[in-house]
């Protein structure tokens, strides 16, 4: 459904990968959409699919062994998915970025951090390398690295935790592009550093217009910095929409069982956090119909059998499950 | 010690490999990854029946024709392959087809004892030195630089004039030089596992410093020491060839590829199969070893090579 | 980093000290003399023979003149060629093998380190089985079959070089190739695996998500990375070149230091065996300095003590 201002938006994406243990469903109908200055939350477990659906985007997925048996990726009035690989690299880092999760191993050791911001203005915006370092220690400046002048020419290996990964925004931002993917920015890091990284992405989201995708495991970071969220289970998005309503009142099973096994700090002392029975489905052998039947306490006969359908329960939440209402 | 296969985003594979269809140890992996590996079976195979071959083929020769590989005539003297010499005969009339099996004997004895012995004697060295730690590593480390540092070759040349020319005594003198790169790999392995927790459990339940190294440490280096293993070996069958191609190895008349190979380059021109076989045979034995250490490497690696 | 050279340079001392006091030991070790070989010496000219180049002496003294006159540069004369000394001979051969080993060296890395990235970069395809299944071949061929191979392919059937010998330009090629075609073949190999470790790192994902091209991904981010594993095989490897040139040289017939050391363990020509030892084992030691040093550079993340 296009809503104005949208900037990105997927529509049935699939990635399976061929395996030795046999088809791999790792993305199996996914379809989201940013907005203009939004930030959109997925969250799910690791083998969710969060990750490899935005990698998917982004053309990131090594094909072989992966395939797209179908999906669209609609960005600038076109499908990402057609694209040639020259058109794709020249969309990367330019008006789709991307960073990664862990800024250590993200970021070239054997670089100098000069030459792996210059070299994106260079490549991108034709500038030379006077220029390029230029653009580059104002961006270290603005996503506050101390001491820009002397820190540009070290190696990776010399910053903090934190500090890389401001790096990486830098990097990733300094062709002000119109869509981010954060593939959790975060789980690296120390909590006070979380703050602070999330705070920045905020901060320059809001300057700079960007829409940003935000992948994560972690509720508290979707809670404080997303306005819509994503929730991923097998592949599939099992319950979507804003991050107030969906923690306010979440439809999905699964959904209910990731908020109640959060700790929050209004929880009773004393009481037991509740997790979800069961383990993390094996993406080649999924279960018929529901995914998340084997370890959901709602299951009725119907979810062993078929695929929920997509429940809308407003115009902007909704939810695939069986045991959801519709409102009448 | 089972680690996830892991996919270039490194989640959505994993769990498939984590999948509970029951848990299997790391050699049972390696074994089913090496078999459906064709091309190393296929190797191994090759290596089987040419050791086979090599055992029993010159006495099964010695029973239907009635040669061995001494018996000369030198009224013939060489002769092209034919029916009743398959691969013809050497300058002295000696069936060649014998003379290289009994080479290829000697070879793979001598490569794979030379590599045991350079196994054990770097695995138990580089154990003893990392475990002990400080000084005595340190000490014991140099002693490895300093032999490193030395040209390898010179060395066997040397040990192999000082001690003769048994067979026995050569590849006590390749092991005895061969043993460095495994003590190196083993040291490495020891300094990490050493920290971990079993081995702080077994030290706090009173087990003895050897019973540590010995049951609990080593086994667990085997991995890369049957890796290196499977690079020594084809190394040390070189290096015997090597020394016999410079008359220093087993002695005539006792074949041996190399020895074999030299007399063959010297008259490749007119007997052009006293060099092919002989050649032709390393090359196989080489060859083969090769792949199926490529095979065990990747077995054991739990990396995907995709 | 200058420190940590200057100290490794002086750390050479004690094991340069130890290198030749083991050699000595373990060359002195050998049963027989130089002079028990062929003819029968009767005891009276032995006797002159031992006293003229010191061998009566006991063995302590005897080390420590060799040390003394190894510190003067001077190696000691050769007992099998009485005429020349061991500089003199050392002095022909080495400059020889060395040129040989430094084909061979210029040859592997050519081949190998493009074959290794063609066979990463086009990875599984018929151009990485192709690249691979050569260095396999190649690995699997030992010089002295390779060797003469060569000799009757190129020289006596298609007569385009030399089958032996040392003079110009085409006496260096066959030799060369044939000594160097082994290291090119594990080149090969370790390029492709250094390359593929790479590969697969998150690094090179985030250069491809900045929307670099493949050929800037390549040249620029995973070489340094891809070829270390090379450099700090080249160390050992220079080295077996070196000592590997012993068979090469006697196939080809080419003059340089191999053939004399083997005669000379042989002939217990003590000196010339020493000299030949100590020579290569001190080039090695500076050798693996320097690519240890090299290893530095090209690391940024290796920091020196």
């Amino acid at each position: 459904m296009p809503v104005a201002d949208t900037v990105l938006s997927v529509h049935d994406l699939r990635t399976f990968f061929r395996t030795d243990d046999g088809i791999v469903r790792a993305v199996d109908g996914v379809s989201f959409s940013v907005r203009r200055g939004e930030t959109l939350g997925i969250v799910g477990e690791s083998g969710s699919g969060k990750s490899v659906a935005c990698l998917s985007a982004l053309g990131l997925v090594p094909r072989p062994p992966a395939f797209h048996p179908s999906g669209e990726v609609r960005y600038g009035g076109r499908d990402l998915l057609a694209l040639s690989e020259r058109e794709l690299e020249h969309l990367r880092g330019n008006r789709l970025a991307m960073i990664f999760q862990d800024p250590l191993t993200s970021l070239n050791p054997y670089l100098r951090v000069s030459r792996q911001l210059t070299e994106v203005l260079e490549v991108h915006r034709g500038a030379s390398r006077v220029e390029a370092r230029r653009a580059a220690m104002t961006m270290l400046e603005r996503v506050g690295i101390p001491d820009p002048a002397r820190r540009i020419d070290q190696y990776p290996h010399q910053f903090s935790g934190g500090m890389r990964q401001r790096v990486m925004i830098a990097m990733a931002l300094l062709c002000e592009p119109e869509v981010l993917f954060a593939d959790e920015p975060t789980t690296a890091l120390d909590v006070t550093i979380q703050a602070q990284i999330l705070e920045l992405i905020a901060e320059l989201r809001h300057s700079l217009g960007t829409a940003v995708v935000l992948i994560t495991h972690d509720l508290g970071v979707v809670a404080g910095s997303t306005d819509r969220v994503a929730v991923m289970y097998a592949g599939r998005i099992v319950e979507t929409g804003p991050t107030a309503a969906v923690f306010a009142q979440p439809q999905h099973p699964y959904t209910r069982g990731l908020l109640a096994s959060t700790p929050r700090i209004d929880t009773p002392p004393g009481s037991r956090l509740e997790a979800i029975p069961g383990l993390p489905p094996d993406l080649a052998h999924l279960p018929a119909g529901c995914p998340f039947h084997p370890r959901c306490s709602q299951a009725v006969d119907r979810c062993r059998t078929e695929y929920p359908a997509v429940i809308a329960l407003s115009m902007v939440h909704s939810a695939a499950c069986w045991a959801v209402e519709a409102p009448q | 010690m089972n680690q996830p296969v892991l996919h270039p985003d490194g989640s959505a594979a994993e769990s498939a490999a984590n999948s509970p269809v029951g848990g299997t140890s790391l050699w049972h992996d390696a074994w089913k990854r090496l078999r459906k590996n064709r091309v190393a079976a296929g190797s191994g195979v090759v290596l089987l029946m040419l050791a086979a071959a090599c055992l029993v083929g010159p006495a099964v020769i010695a029973a239907t024709w009635g040669y061995d590989y001494e018996t000369q005539d030198l009224a013939s003297g060489a002769r092209p392959p034919s029916w009743s010499h398959p691969f013809g005969t050497d300058f002295y009339g000696r069936d060649l087809l014998t003379r290289v099996l009994y080479g290829g004997r000697v070879s793979l004895t001598v490569g794979l004892l030379a590599a045991v012995v350079a196994a054990t004697v770097g695995t138990v060295y580089g154990a003893v030195s990392s475990y002990a730690g400080g000084m005595i590593d340190s000490l014991m480390m140099r002693v490895v630089d300093i032999l490193y540092a030395l040209p390898y070759m010179f060395l066997v040349i040397i040990l192999v004039t000082i001690l003769g020319k048994s067979l026995l005594l050569v590849f006590l003198a390749l092991g005895a030089v061969g043993w460095l790169l495994t003590a190196r790999i083993v040291r490495g392995q020891v300094m990490s596992l050493k920290e971990q927790d079993f081995v702080l459990a077994a030290r706090s339940l009173g087990t003895s410093s050897r019973d540590i190294i010995f049951r609990h440490l080593i086994p667990n280096t085997l991995g890369p020491v049957i890796v290196t293993f499977t690079l020594t070996v084809p190394s040390m069958i070189l290096q015997e060839a090597f020394l016999s191609f410079l008359g220093l190895g087993v002695q005539a008349p006792r074949p041996s590829l190399g020895a074999l190979i030299n007399d063959g380059a010297n008259q490749m021109l007119v007997f052009w199969w006293t060099l092919a076989f002989p050649g032709a045979v390393m090359a196989v034995m080489l060859f083969a070893l090769n792949f199926l250490g490529d095979g065990v490497r990747d077995a054991l690696d739990p990396r995907m090579k995709h | 980093m200058k420190a940590y050279v200057i100290r490794r340079v002086l750390e050479l001392i004690p094991t340069a000290l130890i290198i030749v006091l083991g050699s000595f030991a373990l060359v002195r070790l050998a049963p027989g003399s130089p002079f028990s070989s062929e003819k029968e010496i009767p005891p009276e000219v032995r006797r002159q023979l031992d006293a003229k180049y010191g061998f009566d002496k006991p063995l302590p003294e005897q080390f420590l003149r060799y040390l003394g006159n190894l510190l003067r540069g001077d190696l000691g004369p050769s007992t099998k060629y009485p005429q020349r000394s061991v500089n003199e001979i050392i002095g022909d051969g080495f400059p020889v093998s060395l040129t040989l080993a430094g084909v061979a060296l210029v040859w592997s890395l050519l081949v190998g380190v493009t074959a290794g990235i063609i066979g990463a970069v086009r990875q599984n395809t018929i151009w990485d089985h192709a690249a691979m299944g050569a260095a396999l071949v190649g690995i699997s061929i030992p010089s002295f079959v390779l060797g003469p191979l060569l000799v009757l392919i190129f020289a006596l059937r298609l007569h385009l070089l030399p089958p032996a010998g040392w003079g110009d330009w085409r006496h260096v090629i066959l030799p060369g190739l044939t000594l160097g075609t082994i290291y090119a073949a594990s080149i090969a190999r370790l390029t492709r695996g250094g390359m593929l470790e790479v590969v697969r790192s998150d690094f090179i994902r985030t250069a491809r998500a900045k929307g670099l091209s493949e050929r800037l991904v390549i040249w620029r981010h995973m070489l340094r990375g891809g070829l270390l594993p090379v450099v700090s095989y080249l160390g050992p490897a220079i080295a077996s070149m070196l000592t590997g040139s012993v068979v090469v040289e006697k196939i080809f017939n080419v003059p340089g230091i191999g053939p004399y050391f083997v005669d000379a363990a042989f002939n217990r020509d003590y000196f010339l065996v020493m000299g030949i030892v100590l020579l290569y084992a001190f080039f090695l030691l500076l050798l693996n300095l320097v690519v240890d040093v090299a290893y530095g550079f090209l690391d940024p993340r290796i920091e020196y003590p």
